[in-house]
């Protein structure tokens, strides 16, 4: 696939990369980096041609300012003389997009960008990132120029006794700046090409690891991969053998991020591989900030403890940095509980914290959960003179409601 | 332990020059480098060999993955040599060599003058490092302890380039003038940096933004310059370098536009509309904008002096030779000899100043001031922008470029910085006006208080509008040891 020609004015937005003039400094060393000539400036300003930029990302690395890491979504493209005059960077504007309001800066990628559009479904309307999360970075690599990285190991998650055979897989970048957030994602296309020699389609995974690595100060990456039947990307994973090698596009996501403010309490609610960027989280604050005084709540749903991802590891994270609920719905001679019936048990401490303006709710599994678990936060606040179907909205467009499912 | 990265890490040296096949550079690199490590613990940033610091280090030349983002403790950070990558069949874009293949040796009969040349720019990368080694104990935050850190350790690591390069290509005249590197110090009575300007202790952290500003920029002018060289090595060196400069141009432009971002709003806060009114903008602890401009005469004066005689015949045989090139040669519309070219020289003539045209090739260091001076206006319209944003009616201009000058065509004259030429008697009376007093200083070096909590910024500093490596603005930019 080769870059395609980015649109001037038509139905779809155009993601365009624009230079902050406020804080570039005018150095020129993206100008000098720019393989194909998208970058040239006058007097005031240096700016990138719509017209030109194939998204190639040569220029973000080197900038020494950070000015040249942004974009916007544009039904038109802010020409060169536009860009030239400017004081400071425009706002992004309220768009109409497309039928599904499915563009966004998540990926520059549209197969990526149209995958997480639908992943973000749940979330009920345009997805915010919560306002202290770290910038990230989306879309280094893209198909035409892939990361590769080393498998450096892939352990099974569930236990002999199960079917279920989920795998933690770490993905080694070496030399390769591959800078991830937690709750941010990866793409990973199986080798080979379909039945139409047409090569695969991409499949994402939510990281598992937090930004500095599965250990810290390691430049690696783990995921949480589960094999399905019949799964192309996932069985190709799950076989993956140390040394191998993957090719890797990504990162991906701008919304589904975790807040750094310490103050900030996180609800995550999850099932199965859905587990994956709630490991990133707690990891990262435990790392980062293990004496935050704001409360992180798992509310995590799997069969059994057999077939739980990182179940082990997790009876070993102290309560105070996470209050964990694990929650069976195949346990032999008890009743089914999924994860929404934990959180009504819970009504009580669930509520308190909903009516803390630092609370983020962050839900990732299976498209299935969303319904149960939707209720449930309508029922808790209910018993709270609480109104779930206008807290949602403030929660979401605050940068506090996310929902990733598949 | 090391990694495998794309530069070489299976010798000491981490580099992209293949220096593990090149034993005899790889053993004198190796002698050079204890020194040098002694030399980083002697005169590097004082007090703080220990701390853990949020450090960018250049890993490879790719610009996808050149720099990596971790804590390091600085004696252990990873110098090492690299240069862009090589352009197959590179022509020397000037000089009487023009069009012939770029040299991957050093052509004999320029050897002395190209030597000078790398030992110059050598000796300021650690000059800088000794300048500035005191300024980490009164950091107004750990963004800018970081910044500063930065700034020396790549100053180191372009002590290493000019040193390879040393070692590399110049034999045993190299080696002696790479020892001579780490032992001339800066302000030192009897072994003295080279150039004026680095023998000045920076004391403060205006005048460390401010020669982030203007002293960095004539560095960055001179790597431009000998990023056209004929002799490609250099060349490829210095194209590198300029990556890593443009980070030292960015904390001095960001450093004195935090400066002034805050002593507007104060101003503003406070109700003073009058930007001279110096008594009560100080009594906010805010450093007033006339004290500013006096800073930026100061730092621009003293760099313009770096560009040497406007009219030298050296500047004009390292051009003729292929050796120093032109700001940005390779985008000039012209036949890049200059043989009968003519270049207009700002003079002082028969007590006024008037531009006299000079064979180009002479006029070369004007030339390269003039850019530089274009330049610098640019990041001044900018500062210039943040006063007006907040509605201070003030303006920062640069001065003349006689005024206060040592070097060249104005240093037997006194001139106002707007042109005005004065008498000695009048210069020495009025210089206060223009250029920063005693009492300025001190002013200055009262509010030099250390701002070292997570998230903090002195109250002369505003905080930057995003942080590094898109860290968030609570970041623990230096883990200070304890």
């Amino acid at each position: 696939m080769s870059a395609s020609p980015n649109p001037q004015a038509g139905s779809q937005p155009l993601k365009q990369h624009l230079i902050d003039p406020e804080i570039c400094i005018r150095c020129g060393t993206c100008e000098e980096t720019c393989p194909i000539d998208a970058i040239s400036h006058n007097d005031d300003n240096y700016v990138v041609d719509a017209e030109i930029c194939n998204y190639c990302m040569d220029c973000i690395g080197p900038c020494p300012t950070g000015s040249i890491d942004n974009w916007r979504l544009v039904m038109k493209a802010y020409s060169l003389e536009e860009q030239f005059e400017w004081e400071e960077l425009p706002e992004q504007e309220e768009l109409e997009c497309g039928e599904q309001g499915s563009v966004s800066l998540e990926a520059l990628e549209d197969e990526i960008d149209a995958l997480l559009a639908k992943a973000h479904e749940g979330t009920g309307g345009k997805a915010v990132v919560p306002a202290s999360a770290s910038k990230p970075s989306v879309n280094l690599f893209r198909r035409d120029y892939p990361a590769v990285a080393t498998v450096q190991g892939n352990f099974r998650l569930t236990k002999d006794n199960v079917e279920n055979d989920v795998r933690h897989i770490i993905l080694d970048f070496g030399d390769t700046v591959f800078p991830v957030l937690e709750g941010q994602s990866i793409a990973i296309t199986p080798p080979g090409t379909d039945k139409d020699g047409k090569p695969h389609e991409s499949r994402l995974y939510s990281i598992a690891s937090p930004r500095d690595g599965e250990r810290p100060n390691t430049n690696n990456v783990a995921l949480t991969v589960k094999r399905e039947p019949e799964g192309l990307c996932s069985n190709f994973l799950c076989d993956l053998n140390k040394g191998d090698q993957v090719q890797v596009t990504g990162p991906f996501g701008a919304t589904f991020l975790m807040p750094s403010d310490p103050l900030a309490n996180i609800i995550m609610i999850c099932t199965g591989t859905g587990s994956a960027p709630f490991r990133a989280f707690t990891e990262r604050r435990r790392r980062a900030m293990p004496d935050a005084p704001g409360k992180m709540l798992l509310f995590f749903g799997a069969r059994q403890p057999d077939e739980l991802p990182y179940f082990g590891p997790l009876m070993k994270v102290p309560e105070d940095l996470l209050a964990k609920h694990l929650v069976y719905s195949r346990l032999p001679d008890r009743p089914k509980e999924y994860v929404q019936d934990r959180m009504r048990v819970c009504a009580g401490e669930v509520s308190e914290l909903l009516k803390d303006e630092r609370t983020h709710i962050y839900i990732c599994g299976l498209k299935g959960m969303e319904t149960g678990v939707d209720e449930a936060l309508a029922d808790i606040c209910r018993g709270e003179n609480l109104d779930w179907a206008s807290l949602k909205p403030t929660l979401r467009t605050t940068g506090r409601y996310h929902v990733e499912t598949y | 332990m090391i990694d495998a990265m794309t530069v070489n890490y299976d010798t000491m040296i981490p580099n992209n020059v293949g220096l593990s096949e090149d034993r005899r550079v790889l053993k004198a690199l190796e002698r050079w480098h204890p020194g040098y490590i002694d030399w980083w613990k002697d005169m590097g940033p004082d007090g703080f060999q220990d701390a853990m610091v949020y450090l960018r280090t250049a890993v490879g030349v790719d610009p996808k993955g050149w720099a990596k983002f971790d804590y390091v403790k600085m004696p252990e950070y990873r110098w090492g040599v690299l240069l862009a990558p090589q352009e197959e069949g590179r022509t020397i874009p000037f000089g009487e060599h023009l069009g012939e293949l770029a040299w991957q040796e050093v052509p004999g009969e320029y050897r002395a003058l190209m030597r000078r040349l790398v030992v110059i720019q050598g000796d300021t990368e650690p000059a800088s490092v000794e300048q500035q080694r005191h300024l980490g104990k009164t950091a107004p935050s750990l963004y800018d302890m970081r910044n500063l850190f930065q700034v020396n350790v790549e100053e180191g690591r372009h002590l290493w380039a000019m040193v390879y390069l040393l070692q590399k290509y110049f034999g045993a005249d190299g080696r002696e003038e790479a020892n001579e590197l780490l032992r001339r110090r800066s302000g030192d009575g009897d072994a003295p940096r080279m150039l004026g300007a680095f023998n000045e202790t920076t004391g403060d952290w205006l005048s460390f933004f401010m020669f982030t500003f203007f002293t960095d920029r004539d560095g960055k002018m001179q790597l431009e310059s000998l990023a056209q060289s004929g002799f490609d090595p250099l060349s490829r060196t210095c194209r590198f370098m300029l990556t890593e400069e443009a980070h030292h141009m960015f904390v001095g432009e960001s450093g004195i536009g935090r400066v002034i971002q805050r002593t507007c709003e104060a101003m503003k806060a406070a109700g003073i509309e009058d930007p001279n009114d110096i008594a009560k903008i100080r009594a906010l602890g805010v450093i007033d904008l006339p004290t500013l401009q006096k800073k930026a005469n100061l730092h621009y004066s003293l760099s313009l002096d770096l560009f040497g005689s406007e009219v030298s015949t050296n500047a004009a045989n390292a051009f003729n030779s292929g050796i120093k090139g032109r700001f940005h040669e390779t985008k000039i519309d012209d036949d890049h000899r200059l043989i009968n070219d003519t270049y207009p020289v700002l003079k002082h003539v028969d007590g006024e100043f008037k531009l006299v045209d000079e064979p180009a090739l002479s006029a070369l260091n004007m030339r390269l001031r003039d850019d530089y001076v274009t330049d610098c206006a640019k990041g001044i319209k900018r500062w210039n922008k943040i006063i007006e944003k907040t509605g201070v009616d003030f303006a920062l201009t640069l001065p003349h470029a006689a005024f206060h000058r040592q070097i060249g065509e104005f240093a037997n004259i006194s001139v106002t910085p707007s042109g005005i030429i004065l008498s000695d008697s009048e210069w020495n009376q009025r210089k206060g006006e223009w250029l920063p007093s005693g009492d300025d200083g001190e002013f200055i070096q009262s509010l030099m208080v250390p701002a070292t909590g997570v998230g903090e910024y002195a109250g002369w500093i505003a905080p930057p509008k995003i942080g590094i490596d898109n860290q968030p603005g609570n970041f623990e930019y230096v883990q200070i040891a304890a």
